[in-house]
């Protein structure tokens, strides 16, 4: 049962980011060097982080559906891996709206953070696609673990390149040694908007799990109806989807 | 008006992200909702044909029949 909690979830997640963004704007500090688009940190990053950890998570329970074969794992790796792409792509359109203000381009090419991060998404962009080409449930869930498993391994090895990279513009927020490291005002909003968003990742994901097994309950009533009727035909494959097929 | 008048130079951008954010969310959960929705109405459906395949109407459940109370008892 993924509804189990839900409320207390929403709850929480709409606690936590409202005191987040509310500290951010009254509480924080602006910024010398950025001015008051600084702000746009408390919502990028965050997203950026558990967007990334979101893939990561896809590929752990990518590897335990291939070693236990129970469709559990594979319905959580790929609610995983949806959610983090939605994420994404508010990471690179918040990223975008920033680059903007602190230099004047919408996307600068010779940083390697941010190419990084494209390529990321772009991979996992592909993933929806990678599904709903194959029919077979089986199967599907099969290759979309082995997906999940090879690109999860991608996403910390590529963080861990860019970080050892000469950084081009791109500031390194949470680390002493480039000077960048953030004071306690701006930690407190920082870290509540991290674990807001984490929470908000787990939340959807609970719903998107939830509606899926909803879903499957309704497709398994069709076909105790259809046996009532006379009318079953194990023959013939579930309609195309991306979504793990889900029969309750 | 009076609060975005006393914001800095940049507010704009920072409004634009965090609406971004926002906006995001708020498609996602349309999208969920309105799947949720349909199958509601799916659900709704297949009650109604099941009760029909098992020769019952679909009527509203019945009151608790209410046990015989003896005339004396009540006088």
């Amino acid at each position: 049962m993924y509804s189990s909690k839900l409320r207390i979830y929403t709850l929480a997640t709409v606690v936590t980011l409202a005191t987040a963004f509310g500290l951010a704007a009254l509480y924080a500090p602006i910024e010398a060097d950025q001015g008051f688009s600084q702000k746009i940190f408390y919502v990028h990053v965050p997203m950026a982080i558990v967007a990334l950890g979101g893939f990561v998570y896809g590929g752990i329970e990518g590897l335990r559906y291939l070693r236990t074969r129970d469709p559990k794992h594979d319905l959580r790796s790929y609610t995983a891996i949806h959610m983090s792409v939605i994420l994404g792509l508010g990471v690179l359109i918040t990223g975008s709206i920033w680059a903007k203000v602190a230099w004047d381009v919408w996307f600068e090419w010779r940083e390697a953070t941010l190419v990084s991060f494209l390529i990321v998404f772009l991979l996992y962009a592909t993933y929806q696609p990678l599904r709903f080409a194959i029919l077979d449930p089986e199967k599907q869930a099969r290759y979309a673990a082995v997906f999940a498993v090879t690109a999860g391994a991608f996403v910390p090895l590529n963080f861990m390149a860019v970080r050892l990279a000469e950084p081009f513009i791109h500031p390194r927020v949470l680390n002493n040694t480039t000077g960048g490291a953030l004071p306690t005002e701006m930690k407190i909003p920082f870290y509540i908007a991290l674990v807001g968003m984490t929470l908000l990742f787990i939340t959807l994901c609970k719903l998107e799990m939830t509606h899926k097994l909803t879903r499957g309950r309704v497709k398994g009533l069709e076909r105790r109806l259809d046996a009532l009727r006379g009318e079953t035909d194990d023959s013939t494959l579930p309609p195309r989807s991306a979504a793990p097929q889900v029969v309750a | 008006m009076l609060l975005a008048a006393n914001f800095p130079d940049g507010s704009g951008y920072v409004l634009a992200a965090y609406l971004v954010f926002f906006a995001l969310l708020l498609i996602y959960l349309g999208i969920t909702v309105y799947r949720m929705l349909g199958l509601e109405k799916r659900l709704t459906t297949l009650s109604e044909e099941l009760d029909r395949a098992e020769g019952r109407t679909a009527a509203p459940p019945l009151a608790e029949p209410v046990a015989d109370t003896p005339k004396d008892k009540i006088l």
